[in-house]
């Protein structure tokens, strides 16, 4: 494409299928301790 | 009915940056496809070529258009909000614990909201009768998980250090019973570090999370010893010493800016010139009334101070890839579902905290307060209400949540946040809200200049 770059294409819809198998980190257990983010933590489903 | 927005778009740091809210999807784009973009759901061609016609070529806003065509058709942008029916945690795993060793603490933080340590109670020591209790009670309500997060905190968990040792131990001992494997962190003030306890915590725990506020004279105005001396020079050289020999393993050093230190880049800045890589520096919690709290007033000056701050950071990031900075991280390729980002922290369902005494709350914002009191690790979840409350609180049942495009990345924002603001766990924190959008924008724009050249 000339006019758009796609930093991120995966569609999150397609997460659902194996979603949910909470392995992944408490994100209250990685620094923050008083702030809720999600979104810097990594999927730990080598499925997904 | 209220039209959902279904695209977030803004300009930082000479980027323009698209967000689909409901993919996930994000995209770098040209001015013409950032003002195209504005028009395109409701407007025809025609009409945005006749409305565009004077700022840009036809052929190229043709061109735009139909990349844009394109993505909307790869379900990438404008894409509808995904009807998401899911019984979160049905079966009442537990997974998580933050571990309350120590309701005591040798430093007396003016903002902490453990009141000192004793989170509003007595000074009391988890004893090891309870603290094995309380892993044999997440081994075995964590179900088929397979990782457990176990972090030793307070008040300050290194004054009961030696219990510290033996729940590795018997976690060790038991996980090969339960199939389990434990992840075990901590939370330090450093104060009681010496030679012994570095290496034991740098071997044993997987993630340290280090307290000092950055430069000396903001940390030694909140972070004094019980005689009311600056904690700095005392702990600084310890955790030097503690990140020097750790190596590749996990660590952040954690601070809190107030009012006081709005300009808390200077404080990151300062941790990296001291050496450390792995940098947290996050907005006080507290009630508004302190004098030290972030009011309404204060949020223009924190936003900029964001922003101004991520500028600096594409530089530091160009030198230095290993600097990071906890809330300007992002992980767009390899991040959470869309389950876990529904839900966010998981307190009160998978994730709670435990008090030396064995009462178990949703989280460590929670501990002491007793209409928070889900249950104890020998009786276990005995407020079923209070769980459901928590387990029903997501992104898909909190209307303002609901309509905002950062739903998907701050997942619902902190419970505890939005309680001790409006006294109720399903109405945003406004102003943690936007320091977190501003947030988000920072990350993804650091993203859009790193990988883009």
């Amino acid at each position: 494409m000339k006019y758009i770059k796609t930093l991120n294409g995966k569609n999150l819809k397609d997460t659902l299928a194996k979603g949910g198998c909470g392995e992944c980190q408490t994100s209250c257990q990685s620094a923050c301790k008083t702030s809720c983010t999600v979104g810097n933590q990594k999927c730990e489903n080598s499925s997904n | 009915m209220l039209k959902r927005a279904k695209i977030h778009k803004y300009f930082l740091n000479n980027k323009y940056i698209v967000l689909d809210i409901n993919s996930g999807g994000v995209h770098i784009v040209d001015e013409i496809v950032y003002d195209i973009l504005d028009l395109y759901e409701d407007s025809s061609l025609d009409e945005i070529i006749e409305l565009f016609i004077n700022k840009y070529e036809k052929t190229n806003i043709i061109d735009a258009y139909k990349e844009i065509t394109s993505l909307v058709e790869d379900g990438l942008l404008f894409s509808d909000e995904i009807d998401l029916e899911f019984d979160y945690n049905s079966e009442n795993i537990i997974k998580a614990m933050c571990l309350h060793v120590a309701h005591d603490c040798n430093l007396k933080c003016s903002y902490c909201f453990a009141s000192q340590g004793n989170f509003k109670g007595e000074r009391t020591l988890m004893s090891l009768e309870i603290g094995k209790k309380t892993l044999e009670f997440l081994a075995k309500n964590s179900g088929n998980r397979k990782n457990l997060e176990v972090d030793f905190f307070g008040g300050e968990p290194l004054m009961n250090f030696e219990l510290v040792k033996d729940l590795v131990t018997y976690g060790r001992k038991i996980e090969k019973q339960y199939n389990k494997k434990f992840r075990f962190t901590i939370t330090t003030n450093g104060v009681l570090l010496d030679k012994e306890k570095i290496d034991y915590i740098n071997e044993n725990m997987d993630n340290i999370v280090l307290s000092l506020d950055g430069r000396k004279e903001i940390n030694d105005k909140m972070r004094q010893t019980i005689n009311g001396n600056g904690s700095y020079d005392l702990v600084l050289p310890k955790f030097k010493e503690m990140v020097e020999k750790r190596g590749d393993k996990d660590y952040y050093i954690r601070g809190t800016f107030t009012n006081k230190n709005i300009d808390f880049s200077n404080d990151v800045l300062e941790f990296y010139n001291q050496g450390f890589k792995k940098v947290s520096v996050e907005p006080v919690v507290t009630s508004e009334e302190m004098d030290y709290a972030l009011r309404k007033e204060h949020l223009d000056d924190i936003l900029r101070e964001y922003e101004i701050f991520s500028k600096e950071y594409i530089n530091f990031k160009r030198k230095d890839q290993d600097f990071y900075f906890f809330h300007f991280m992002v992980d767009l390729s390899q991040g959470p579902c869309i389950v876990k980002r529904s839900v966010g922290c998981g307190a009160g369902s998978e994730y709670i905290a435990v008090t030396p005494e064995g009462d178990l709350y949703p989280c460590h914002q929670f501990v002491g307060n007793k209409d928070f009191l889900l249950g104890n690790v020998d009786d276990g979840i005995i407020n079923a209400n209070l769980r459901n409350m928590f387990k029903n609180s997501n992104v898909y049942t909190k209307e303002e949540c609901r309509n905002c495009w950062a739903k998907f990345y701050c997942s619902g924002g902190c419970h505890a946040n939005a309680y001790y603001s409006h006294g109720n766990i399903s109405k945003p924190y406004k102003l943690e809200c936007e320091m977190e959008k501003k947030r988000i924008e920072c990350s993804i724009s650091i993203l859009a200049n790193l990988e883009d050249e």
